[in-house]
């Protein structure tokens, strides 16, 4: 499958400070590809840089084969960026900043305007079509901004933290429409703190942290190439006295029981038989594979130490 | 072939044009009773004292010269407030994503300024023309000295724009170089009435030519010849435009 977008040894410098340090990737085409790290990590700088919100500081990157310097009037065309920070304008409603931003690629008539007003429907905003972006809630202004992005039918949506401070209704909302332009066909890049959302959503996933990408595979992968599983027990004992085979293998211990990780090699026969020699009287016992949290955790983590 | 984006320029220009209309209180009636304030107060207490030019009033002579101030100040302020608002609110973030170049970026912006100063300045006229005997002697001048003028205030309001990160920025930009600039360039006199060294010093200041060369348009009459004025006032426009166009083809302070 070709690729959508394609990094090649990006990097970007602020005076001595590096924020990307030459980063090599691509998202094929179709994908719905999940870029994650901690705050600081180098995403919305990736981010911009494909999307002509920043110049890189050498590398390059292509969108549908077209560089995003050289041939920025088709990349742009290409991509479609929901920015992180909300935006607003004061001096036009809704549906004139959809109308401008269509002008500015070019694209009117009654076609435009029937998608304008497929995207308002769609996107809950319809009542509120002719108010002012200022006049909006932050809920709101998130809608307007996915709905800028779309505008043009850009044939790749970057979504740069698009459920930050949105409401859960809201929220599904939004990932019900995404997965749909999904299955329509287009590529979706997204970065989100919400790692059980990129757990659901997308199907190749890349751990960035300082600039560097720490892990790069489908998300199925990087589950399964995690080494631990976790297992949570609760003991009929109210403070139970652990011993050193189960202390070590702490992760945490909260009302509902205590979570242990453990090598996948191990069995759970061994893990029953720590148990059953510390001499404590299970209540309930529950194992489960990582979540992408916990791949995360490890990755970033680990490289932090 | 070199593409040129004329749709989304002319979208941007309608969206630049309509930004300050919607304003129109403060962007174009404001400035023009203003203008008209000086007026009163300078022209009608000094008129019967001075003739600057032989044959003409205070009034007559003024009356130019506070048109091209406004238009200046406000095709500067146009572009200056417009891009640091839409700094400030994020929103240049539209036109960033938008497939249109630098140069359509600036032409845009520079022709929603060349309106609003249009718009003030024959506001000021048509007001003017009513209580002072005004003449047009060369009209072609006095429009071209005004679009000339009105985009290459355009741009220093552009660059001031590009440049500042705050009003207060943009504040010092406007109170320390183009308010001085603007009164000491002959708006309220002939340079001829200035001591000697400040006469030289009046032939640096480009607004000077601009003032001088627009109420040449007027009453054939000017300070220096209006070709120096047209020579010079081009040459401004091409190097603030040499200048923008480079600032936003590497994307300084707009482009991070």
């Amino acid at each position: 499958m070709s690729s959508a977008v394609k990094f090649e040894q990006v990097t970007k410098q602020y005076g001595d400070f590096e924020a990307l340090k030459g980063i090599s990737f691509d998202v094929e085409e179709g994908a719905f590809f999940g870029l994650l790290g901690p705050n600081g990590a180098g995403k919305s700088t990736l981010i911009n840089a494909m999307s002509g919100l920043l110049v890189p500081s050498s590398g390059q990157i292509r969108v549908h084969g077209c560089d995003v310097i050289k041939d920025y009037r088709q990349t742009r065309r290409l991509l479609g960026l929901v920015p992180q920070e909300l935006i607003s304008d004061p001096f036009f409603s809704i549906r004139q900043l959809l109308e401008l931003q269509s002008g500015y690629f070019g694209l009117k008539g009654k076609q435009q305007k029937a998608w304008i007003d497929e995207l308002l429907h769609r996107l809950a905003l319809v009542d509120k079509a002719d108010a002012i972006t200022n006049q909006l809630s932050g809920g709101m202004k998130r809608r307007v901004l996915i709905a800028m992005a779309l505008v043009h039918k850009p044939k790749v949506l970057v979504l740069d933290e698009p459920t930050a401070g949105v409401d859960v209704d809201l929220r599904h909302t939004l990932w019900e429409f995404t997965k749909e332009l999904h299955q329509q066909g287009h590529t979706i890049i997204l970065t989100t703190h919400y790692l059980e959302e990129a757990e659901a959503l997308c199907e190749k996933v890349a751990i960035m942290q300082k600039g560097e990408v720490k892990a790069l595979d489908t998300t199925s992968q990087l589950l399964a190439s995690h080494p631990f599983r976790y297992v949570r027990v609760s003991f009929e004992e109210a403070n139970p006295d652990l011993n050193e085979a189960l202390a070590s293998r702490l992760v945490e211990s909260d009302a509902s029981g205590h979570l242990f990780k453990v090598e996948k090699e191990q069995t759970m026969s061994e893990m029953l038989g720590m148990i059953h020699s510390s001499g404590l009287q299970v209540k309930d016992i529950r194992s489960r594979d990582a979540t992408l949290e916990e791949v995360f955790m490890q990755l970033t983590g680990a490289a932090q130490a | 072939m070199m593409e040129f984006n004329f749709a989304g320029a002319w979208a941007l220009f309608v969206k630049e044009v309509r930004r300050f209309y919607s304003v129109a209180v403060q962007t174009i009636f404001a400035p023009v009773v203003s203008t008209l304030l000086y007026l009163l107060v300078f022209g009608q207490v000094i008129d019967t004292q001075i003739e600057v030019f032989s044959g003409l009033n205070y009034s007559q002579f003024l009356i130019p010269g506070l048109v091209m101030m406004a238009i200046l100040q406000n095709a500067f302020a146009n572009t200056s407030s417009s891009l640091i608002q839409s700094k400030m609110h994020g929103n240049l973030t539209f036109a960033l994503l938008s497939p249109i170049s630098p140069l359509e970026f600036y032409l845009a912006f520079i022709a929603a300024s060349v309106i609003r100063g249009l718009a003030v300045g024959i506001g000021i006229l048509v007001v003017g023309s009513i209580g002072f005997d005004l003449a047009f002697n060369a009209p072609g001048w006095v429009l071209l000295f005004a679009v000339l003028s009105a985009a290459m205030m355009g741009g220093l309001g552009m660059l001031a724009g590009i440049l500042s990160d705050k009003y207060d920025h943009l504040a010092a930009f406007q109170n320390f170089i183009i308010m001085p600039l603007t009164f000491l360039s002959g708006v309220f006199y002939s340079i001829h009435a200035l001591p000697e060294i400040w006469q030289t010093v009046s032939h640096f200041n480009p607004f000077f030519y601009m003032v001088d060369g627009f109420r040449y348009g007027f009453f054939k009459q000017s300070d220096v010849s209006a070709g120096l004025s047209l020579v010079v006032t081009v040459g401004f426009l091409l190097l603030i435009t040499a200048i923008n166009l480079i600032l936003l083809n590497k994307g300084v302070k707009i482009r991070k």
